[in-house]
C-alpha cells in the first residue's frame, strides 16, 4: 500500500502509525501461538526459555515431552485422543445429516414461520456455553446418558448443527432452482436429483459446516465437563485438567500437534471457500 | 355474469386457486418436515431441558413434601403466636416418618437455608424424640432447646410451604424475603453475586470496546491491501480462530506467568526489577487480555465482511470534492462501517458475557465471571436449582441482546470465515 508521491508530512506519519497499529494487533493475535512451538521441545522440565534454549543449544532441545505424550506410563492422551476423534467423527455426521436436511427446508420459500424456526435452529450458538452444559446435563441425566459417548456425541450434534445449517444455508442462498426444476422436468425422482444435483452443488458449503462441525465438538470442554466420566476423557479435558492442576510441557506438546491440527482444517476451509464462491458465480 | 364462471380451471376441472393453494400447502408441508427432524431433536434434547432448568429454580416443593401435615395444619394458624398444638402434633409426626426414611438430614439443611439454627436444634430434637410419650407435643418438643420455643422459627418453617418460590433468583441478585416477607438485600459486605454480575458486564464491555479498536484498523487494512497480502494476513485472523480455546489459553499461561515470556522481556528491557515481577496471571490483567485475543477474530471478521462492500471509489469521491482523508474517512467511511461495528461488537458481547474456561483458568478469584459462580454451583455447591436460576438471568440477558442484533443484522446475515 504505497503512498502517492504528493502526500502531505503529517498524512505520511499517519500512515506509518497506522501500519505500525496494524503489525502490532497481529502480532498481538498470532504470536502467542507461536510460543508453544519451541517451548515444546524444551529439554527441561520449565515452561520458560532456558539459558541454552536462548543461545540455541542443540542440548536444550530434545522430543521429550512428545516421547512422554505417546508413550509415558499412565497418560492419558491416547485414550483420550481417541475419544475424542470417535466423538468428533459421530458428531459431525450427525451434525451434517440434521443440519443439511433441515437448510433444505428452510431454504425453500414455502416454509412457515422462518424466522422463529431458524432462531430456534441457531440457538445452541448464541446460548452461553455454561448454560446450554447445564440443560444437556439435566437432559442426559434424565435420559441415563451421562458419561456416555453417546451422551456426549448427541450432546455435540446440538452444538455443532448450527455451523451447518448457517453455511448450507448460505450456499443455498445463491442456489439456482431451475435447475432443481430441469431434473424434475427430465423425469428425476426428488431423491435422485438431490443426490445427483444438489449435493454436488452444496458440498463445499456442507464440508465447511462440517469441519466447523468437527473443530466444535474437538475443541468443546465446557458441556463435556458435566458429561464425561473417567471412561470418556477427551484431548480438551485432559488440558483443561492439566492446565488447572500443573502446567507441564506435555500439554504443550498435544497444543502444538493441535496446533498443526487446526492449521490442516484451517487450509482445507479456505480451499473449499474458494472453490464455493468459484462455483457460485462469485469473483472478486 | 356469476362470479361462479369467472374463475379458471383446471384440466381436472378444480378452480385454479383451490388447486394452486393444494399445491401451495404441500410445499409448505414439505419444505416443515425436512425442518422437522432437527427442529425435533433439538426441542427434546436442548429446549426442553432449558424449560426444565426454569422449573428447577423455581421448585421448592422438597420441603413441602417432606412436611405435608404439618404445613396443612399450619394453614389454619396466623403465625402471630406460637403454633397450637395440632401443628406440634403433626411436626412430630412428620418429622418421626423422615427420620425413619433417614431424610431428616435433607430437611435439616434445606430449613437451615432459610434460617440458621436449624440443623443443632433438630439433631437435638431427633435424640429427644425417641422417648417422647403420646400426647401434649408442644410441651415436649418446646422443652428441647429453647429456638423451638422461639415462634420465629415456626414461622420459618411455614414459609417454607409453597410449593414454588423466587428465593433463588432473589439469591442470584443478593437480596432475600425477610421474615415479614419484604424483599431485601444482604449485608453490604456480603454481596457477592452484584459484585459479580457487576464485573462480568464490565468485563464483556470492555473486552468487546478493546476488540473493536484493535480489529478496526487490521480490518481495514485487510478490505484495502491487494488480495495477495491481505489473503496471506488473513490467515494471522484465522489461523487464532481455528486453533482450540484450550490452546490459546495455554499460550497465555506461558507468557503471563511470573516466570513468563513477558515478565522476561520486561525485565530484559529493564521495565521491571527481577525480583519485584508484576503478577499478570491469576487476576483481571489475565482475562482482560486473554479473552481480547481470543476474541478479536469475531471482531475482524464482521468489520472485514462490510468494509469489503465499500467501494475505494467513495473515498476518492470524497477526497475531489475536497475533504481532508480524516474528514473523508468520519463522513463517508466511518458511517458505512456501523453495520459491521454493530454486528462485531453485538457477537464479542455475546460470547464475552457467558466466558467461562479463559476466566476459569486465567481469572484467578478476581477474575472469574458469572459463569464461573455457575459451574461452581453445578459441581462444588450441588445447588442446582440455584445454578440454574443465574444461568436463566444470564440467558435473559443474552436473548435480550440477540435480539437487538436479530433486529439490527439479521440473523441470516451470520458470516463464518
Amino acid at each position: 500500500m504505497a503512498l502517492p508521491k504528493y502526500t502531505e508530512p503529517h498524512y505520511r506519519i499517519w500512515h506509518y502509525v497506522y501500519i505500525f497499529i496494524c503489525t502490532c494487533v497481529f502480532f498481538f493475535l498470532i504470536a502467542p501461538l507461536f510460543v508453544i512451538f519451541p517451548l515444546s521441545f524444551n529439554a527441561e522440565e520449565f515452561l520458560s526459555f532456558s539459558e541454552g534454549m536462548k543461545n540455541l543449544d542443540p542440548d536444550a532441545f530434545s522430543l521429550r515431552w512428545y516421547k512422554d505424550m505417546i508413550y509415558g506410563t499412565k497418560n492419558p492422551w491416547g485414550l483420550a485422543a481417541k475419544n475424542s476423534f470417535i466423538i468428533a467423527i459421530f458428531a459431525t455426521l450427525g451434525s451434517v445429516l440434521l443440519g443439511t436436511v433441515a437448510a433444505l427446508g428452510l431454504s425453500s420459500r414455502h416454509m412457515p414461520y422462518k424466522g422463529l424456526i431458524m432462531a430456534t435452529l441457531i440457538s445452541p450458538m448464541i446460548v452461553p456455553l455454561i448454560i446450554s452444559g447445564v440443560a444437556i446435563f439435566f437432559f442426559m441425566a434424565k435420559a441415563g446418558l451421562a458419561a456416555t459417548h453417546t451422551g456426549i456425541v448427541l450432546a455435540h450434534i446440538i452444538l455443532g448443527t448450527p455451523f451447518v445449517v448457517i453455511t448450507v444455508t448460505a450456499t443455498l442462498s445463491g442456489f439456482d432452482h431451475s435447475v432443481t426444476r430441469a431434473a424434475s422436468s427430465l423425469g428425476s425422482d426428488p431423491v435422485n436429483t438431490f443426490m445427483k444435483i444438489t449435493l454436488p452443488l452444496i458440498l463445499p458449503g456442507v464440508i465447511s459446516g462440517g469441519l466447523f462441525a468437527f473443530v466444535t465438538s474437538f475443541d468443546e470442554v465446557v458441556v463435556v465437563l458435566f458429561l464425561a466420566g473417567l471412561e470418556n476423557t477427551t484431548i480438551p479435558i485432559q488440558m483443561w485438567t492439566g492446565l488447572r492442576e500443573q502446567l507441564s510441557p506435555t500439554i504443550l506438546a498435544v497444543a502444538t500437534c493441535l496446533i498443526i491440527l487446526s492449521t490442516l482444517i484451517l487450509v482445507t476451509a479456505e480451499l473449499l471457500r474458494r472453490r464455493s464462491e468459484r462455483l457460485r458465480g462469485i469473483n472478486r | 355474469m356469476s362470479s361462479e364462471t369467472g374463475k379458471i380451471l383446471t384440466t381436472d376441472g378444480i378452480p385454479l386457486e383451490v388447486s394452486l393453494k393444494k399445491a401451495e400447502r404441500k410445499n409448505k408441508i414439505k419444505a416443515f418436515l425436512l425442518v422437522a427432524p432437527l427442529l425435533l431433536f433439538l426441542l427434546i434434547t436442548y429446549i426442553f431441558p432449558i424449560g426444565d432448568m426454569l422449573m428447577r429454580s423455581v421448585d421448592d416443593k422438597m420441603v413441602t413434601e417432606m412436611l405435608p401435615k404439618t404445613f396443612k395444619s399450619m394453614e389454619k394458624w396466623d403465625g402471630n403466636e406460637m403454633p397450637p398444638e395440632e401443628v406440634f402434633e403433626a411436626f412430630y409426626l412428620d418429622f418421626q416418618k423422615l427420620v425413619e426414611e433417614k431424610r431428616d438430614g435433607k430437611l435439616s439443611t434445606q430449613l437451615n437455608y432459610t434460617k440458621n439454627g436449624f440443623k443443632s436444634i433438630l439433631k437435638k430434637l431427633r435424640r429427644k424424640a425417641k422417648n417422647f410419650e403420646e400426647g401434649n407435643y408442644k410441651e415436649q418438643i418446646m422443652a428441647v432447646h429453647k429456638r423451638w420455643a422461639d415462634v420465629e422459627y415456626w414461622r420459618a418453617i411455614k414459609r417454607r410451604a409453597p410449593a414454588f418460590t423466587s428465593a433463588k433468583y432473589l439469591k442470584g441478585m443478593d437480596m432475600y424475603k425477610n421474615e415479614e416477607g419484604e424483599i431485601v438485600s444482604v449485608e453490604e459486605d456480603r454481596r457477592i453475586h452484584r459484585v459479580l454480575w457487576l464485573r462480568t458486564l464490565e468485563i464483556a464491555f470492555f473486552v468487546t470496546l478493546l476488540c473493536f479498536l484493535m480489529a478496526y484498523p487490521i480490518a481495514h487494512l485487510l478490505a484495502t491491501l491487494p488480495m495477495k497480502y491481505s489473503n496471506l494476513l488473513m490467515i494471522c485472523v484465522l489461523l487464532p480462530f481455528w486453533t482450540s480455546l484450550l490452546v490459546r489459553t495455554a499460550s497465555w499461561m506461558i507468557l503471563l506467568q511470573q516466570q513468563g515470556v513477558v515478565n522476561d522481556f520486561f525485565v530484559m528491557i529493564g521495565l521491571v526489577a527481577d525480583d519485584n515481577r508484576p503478577e499478570m496471571m491469576y487476576n483481571k490483567t489475565g482475562t482482560y487480555v486473554a479473552m481480547t485475543q481470543i476474541l478479536l477474530p469475531f471482531m475482524v471478521l464482521p468489520l472485514y465482511s462490510v468494509m469489503k462492500t465499500i467501494s475505494p471509489s467513495l473515498m476518492r469521491a470524497g477526497k475531489s470534492l475536497g475533504g481532508t482523508p480524516f474528514i473523508t474517512f468520519w463522513k463517508v467511511y466511518f458511517p458505512l462501517t456501523i453495520p459491521g461495528i454493530g454486528a462485531g461488537c453485538l457477537l464479542v458481547f455475546i460470547l464475552a458475557i457467558g466466558y467461562y474456561i479463559t476466566p476459569a483458568l486465567v481469572g484467578g478469584a478476581s477474575g472469574t465471571l458469572i459463569s464461573n459462580q455457575i459451574a461452581f454451583h453445578m459441581k462444588s455447591t450441588l445447588d442446582w436449582s440455584f445454578a440454574s436460576a443465574m444461568g436463566l438471568m444470564l440467558l435473559a440477558g443474552v436473548l435480550a441482546i440477540y435480539w437487538v442484533y436479530n433486529k439490527l443484522v439479521g440473523i441470516d446475515n451470520i458470516k463464518l470465515g
